[in-house]
């Protein structure tokens, strides 16, 4: 299972509390992550990234295993911790606005 | 006995004010989709209890909420806006060209007849459909493929299309408002547009009686006659007679003719009502003091209307779509504020009481009238 941690609003979005636990079919990228998840919380579509091309809405970032993942490739593989559920692949907003 | 409910979006929720026919006493509920924007909330005229939210974040993009038991729960809905076809490019503030890009739903528009059609106005300018309750949306191409779209330019608030007004004696006609290209009107259910702005003059545009490129800021209608429509433009309060084909302007006496909201008196469709703000630069009541204007006479003459409102040191903007009234007897009047009050009169606007003094800047006003 894949541990997922959404933002606070996402989280009220989607009626979910804390870390999430996704089956995540293999090679695990950001990507299947982010398919897994919007497959199960379809209220979630679009808010992390656009619905047409996919990319990531510019105040979110993929964190994991104290790294920003946000800039990799959505097809690259997330690290080993990550695809065995030992850390959580963190999706978060930034710190900005009023 | 009647009653009313105010739904109110803003910038950090939306609130739902409930009252009995006199108006006096409220609860207030909310917020709803605490820390989100909320620019626009509108029940249905077929279900009052089919409520609608556009929901929206700098962070998350856009979400669109449905209630069917009058805004106490919710679901989210669809939320994907894809323009049809290749999207193309509207101008940018500097005059480049600039790809058409989803960036959020202004104005949510239920239709008068069908429960699960509705409609949504959005920035960058374009008009959706859905059919199904919000669930799937259509964009209605036909108007941003009308020929003078590459020419559309933004307003300071981006490029919205902020106004829809469905014409209750024709199912197929539609009049659309967006800043800053100015009004269309559809005569086949949203198939083709077009532009509706002879007689308006824009000092800032090159052409300042150009067929588009007018910074309109709201239009509205009383539904017993729907050829005749009033509009706040960005500077000058307008007429038409003719279903836009022509407009005429009807300032006349007012403080200042620039401002945003313009709504009609429920039951007398020669009374119409502004908030005058000072200038396109100073974005709050001339002289501190806010007053709403009222014209008895379909324009040109105008009066303040003052008692309960704040005369003195008073700088909050109303923006374009936080007034409605209702149609009890005597109409309600209701507009909300950026300094986050919502003020409501029971009396047509002969005086006024802020319903609740503290909210986030209001963005958007309706109202309900419930049997």
């Amino acid at each position: 299972m894949i541990k997922v941690i959404l933002p606070p609003h996402l989280r009220t979005l989607a009626q979910v509390r804390g870390e999430l636990e996704l089956e995540v079919e293999k090679p695990v990228t950001t990507r299947s992550v982010l398919d897994a998840l919007e497959d199960r919380y379809p209220m979630l579509r679009g808010t992390i990234r656009d619905h047409v091309t996919l990319q990531r809405r510019p105040f979110l970032r993929f964190f994991a295993c104290e790294e920003d993942l946000s800039h990799e490739s959505p097809d690259a593989p997330l690290p080993d911790a990550v695809a065995s559920g030992a850390e959580p692949l963190v999706i978060l907003g930034a710190i900005a606005g009023g | 006995m009647s009653k009313v409910r105010v739904l109110a979006g803003t910038r950090k929720g939306a609130f739902i004010l409930t009252s009995d026919g006199k108006r006096e006493k409220w609860d207030v509920s909310g917020p709803h989709f605490a820390g989100w924007e909320i620019f626009h909330v509108k029940g249905s005229p077929v279900d009052p209890n089919r409520v609608y939210a556009s929901q929206c974040s700098g962070w998350f993009g856009q979400v669109i909420q449905r209630s069917n038991d009058g805004g106490q729960t919710w679901e989210p809905v669809g939320n994907k806006f894809a323009y049809d076809g290749v999207p193309g490019t509207h101008q940018w503030y500097d005059g480049t060209p600039h790809p058409w890009e989803f960036k959020r739903v202004w104005h949510l528009e239920p239709s008068l007849t069908d429960l699960e059609t509705v409609y949504a106005g959005i920035e960058d300018a374009a008009m959706f459909r859905s059919t199904d309750g919000g669930q799937n949306w259509q964009e209605l191409s036909g108007l941003r493929g009308h020929g003078s779209g590459p020419r559309w330019q933004p307003g300071a608030g981006g490029m919205c299309l902020h106004t829809i007004i469905l014409d209750p004696s024709d199912p197929q006609r539609i009049f659309i408002a967006i800043s800053a290209a100015g009004a269309f009107r559809t005569d086949d259910g949203g198939k083709t547009w077009q532009p509706i702005n002879q007689g308006l003059r824009s000092e800032h545009i090159p052409d300042p009686t150009a067929e588009v490129g007018h910074c309109v800021h709201h239009i509205t209608m009383h539904p017993s006659r729907p050829r005749v429509l009033f509009m706040q433009k960005h500077w000058d309060v307008m007429r038409s007679n003719d279903a836009g084909d022509s407009w005429t302007e009807v300032s006349g006496n007012l403080p200042t003719d620039f401002g945003f909201v313009i709504d009609v008196h429920a039951h007398e469709p020669e009374t119409i009502y502004v908030v005058p703000i000072k200038s396109d630069g100073e974005h709050y009541p001339p002289d501190g003091k806010l007053r709403v204007y009222r014209s008895r006479t379909g324009g040109n003459e105008w009066e303040a209307l003052t008692k309960g409102l704040p005369q003195q040191d008073c700088y909050v903007n109303v923006l374009r779509d936080a007034m409605a009234i209702d149609s009890l007897d005597k109409c309600g009047v209701y507009f909300g504020t950026t300094g986050g009050q919502v003020y409501a009169s029971a009396d047509a606007g002969d005086s006024w009481n802020p319903i609740v003094r503290d909210l986030p800047a209001v963005l958007s006003v309706e109202v309900q009238t419930l049997a």
